[in-house]
């Protein structure tokens, strides 16, 4: 299988499998009933509006929530039967780019892109500083950004620290949790280039949660569509739309083609609806 | 809702015993998670000892960054318990026996208090408010995602600074209040030197210092692993940072006190198990 977004091979072999996932919080239920298989080399996008549980579904592929019902299944193997010392040595096969960059404050930027080397490997400070730079060059930052503390700089290049930070280990499975969430336009192109890029340089699996249609498009293979559980009937499947990412136009379902339309007046009515006015 | 006054002070009763059921419900849920945070950190404490970059700069920050205001605050209380003492001794002319009953104070007392309380102060609050900081900005995550353990990477390091280093600020603490007392007793009071001396030595031994650094371990301890706890589990937004840094330190300063309480009542048990010939206090 070729992948449409980068012309990559894409292996037909499951990485990453979710079954009958159900995930509540006190009385709020955010997941229900989630199946999903990610093939090796795939970048699948998750797109839904906001609240309709997509960074919850990226957080609970990784294991940072554990699922109320059900499993996910890292390799074949299941992640809620794991140690927290197997379920850490798992992690670090993940690279996790946030919506913020989530940046450790107290660090420098280079601090920051060499922690998961400092932890994780033997490497001598040298060849830290090596890797770091690369790094830093792949993600088009200049050198002396690498002295700086993640405050003073701006979304876009926090956002590409975050990225070169999540692929200081050379993840096999890249997450991006809403990455142009927040930037202009242009910074948006740039970070969707970056993900696109990453792929072809590495060869990683990457699920991008995002409601940037154009990012969705640009970078997905496959893109799967939630909807949020208040407003789904009883026994309604969560995910409204799986399917490939140049189909998603033709969906028959409308609430995608409202969704990918951006089209407020039906979901205002509703709301009103909803709210009695 | 029943009708009548029968029927609203039933109302009333059943509200009440349900929120106060609530209530219950919300401390004992908080006390299996405090204990499970304390768990987990001790079993981290004994199984894997954080980088030593990782150590340093908490053992500076929290150990000697805080001397300076451990030693002002010290120096300070030892001169004012001259001053409220110096009247009522010298009343009943045992002025010269000031320095017995001040030093003791501070030495078993006042000393590692005041460090405890100081340290709560200066770094709980900030302990909490920037793991809370933390927290919210999905940093901890950030370490969970790179295989890194907050707890381990986070927690201990904080713990071992606050246990390890409040022995020298207890003992900073008991020199300049000492200090500052006997310059104040001696120097502007005119108290004869070698009496003030003499009293000191003669009242203050070597298991009243040990008391003050023993107590002092536990006080660094409940400081640290309270601030942490609260910085972990401090809810969303810049409100939820600021209550997390409040309640730690209050919650640090009434758990100082209530150890400091109960380890005065054990140690002086053990005291005078161990000495039962010494003169009792009550």
């Amino acid at each position: 299988m070729v992948s449409a977004a980068s012309n990559i091979d894409v292996s037909n072999e499951s990485i990453i499998k979710m079954e009958g996932v159900d995930v509540v919080f006190g009385r709020n239920r955010v997941l229900r009933r989630i199946d999903l298989n990610l093939a090796q080399g795939e970048t699948l996008a998750i797109i839904g509006e906001s609240g309709c549980g997509k960074t919850v579904l990226l957080k609970t592929i990784i294991g940072l929530l554990h699922p109320t019902r059900g499993s996910v299944y890292f390799d074949g193997r299941d992640l809620g039967r794991m140690s927290e010392k197997e379920l850490n040595g798992q992690r670090i096969r993940f690279g996790f780019l946030f919506q913020q960059a989530a940046l450790f404050d107290s660090m420098t930027v280079a601090q920051n892109i060499g922690f998961s080397l400092r932890q994780h490997t033997n490497k001598r400070a040298e060849e830290i500083r090596e890797i770091v730079s690369a790094r830093v060059a792949e993600v088009g930052l200049p050198e002396n950004v690498l002295g700086k503390k993640p405050a003073e700089l701006s979304g876009g290049m926090r956002k590409r620290v975050g990225l070169a930070r999540a692929l200081a280990l050379e993840p096999e499975i890249m997450l991006y949790d809403e990455p142009t969430t927040g930037l202009d336009p242009i910074m948006s192109d740039v970070i969707n280039e970056l993900i696109i890029n990453t792929r072809r340089q590495h060869p990683v699996t990457s699920i991008v949660v995002t409601h940037d249609m154009r990012t969705a498009r640009k970078v997905a293979d496959r893109v799967i569509m939630l909807f949020p559980l208040s407003r789904l009937k009883s026994g309604e499947p969560q995910i409204i739309y799986d399917g490939p990412a140049e189909r998603i136009d033709d969906a028959a379902d409308s609430r995608v083609s409202q969704f990918i339309r951006g089209e407020a007046r039906e979901r205002l009515m509703e709301m009103r609806r909803i709210n009695g006015r | 809702m029943r009708g009548g006054p029968v029927g609203a002070m039933v109302d009333w009763v059943a509200d009440w015993i349900s929120d106060f059921g609530a209530v219950l419900l919300d401390w004992t849920a908080s006390l299996g998670s405090i204990a499970i945070f304390v768990m987990r950190t001790f079993r981290w404490l004994l199984g894997r000892l954080p980088k030593k970059e990782t150590l340093t700069p908490n053992f500076y920050e929290i150990g000697v960054l805080s001397l300076p205001v451990v030693a002002l605050t010290g120096t300070f209380i030892g001169m004012v318990l001259v001053v409220q003492s110096y009247v009522q001794f010298r009343n009943m002319n045992i002025e010269a026996k000031l320095g017995a009953v001040i030093n003791m104070s501070l030495v078993r007392e006042l000393g590692p208090v005041l460090a405890a309380t100081m340290l709560a102060g200066r770094v709980g609050s900030a302990m909490a408010a920037e793991l809370g900081t933390m927290r919210v900005t999905e940093q901890i995550d950030a370490l969970i995602t790179m295989g890194a353990n907050p707890i381990h990477y986070l927690v201990v390091p904080r713990f071992l600074a606050c246990l390890l280093l409040i022995p020298s600020l207890t003992i900073m603490a008991d020199f300049m209040g000492v200090a500052g007392a006997f310059f104040y007793a001696v120097y502007l009071l005119d108290i004869d030197m070698y009496h003030y001396l003499e009293n000191s030595r003669h009242f203050v031994g070597g298991f009243d210092l040990f008391v003050g650094l023993f107590k002092s371990l536990f006080f660094g301890a409940a400081i640290a692993l309270i601030a942490c706890y609260r910085g972990f589990n401090c809810e969303p937004g810049a409100e939820g940072v600021g209550k997390a840094a409040t309640a730690a330190f209050v919650h640090s300063f009434v758990v100082i006190l209530v150890l400091d309480l109960l380890l005065g009542i054990a140690l002086d048990g053990i005291y005078y198990t161990i000495w039962p010939e010494a003169p009792k206090l009550l």
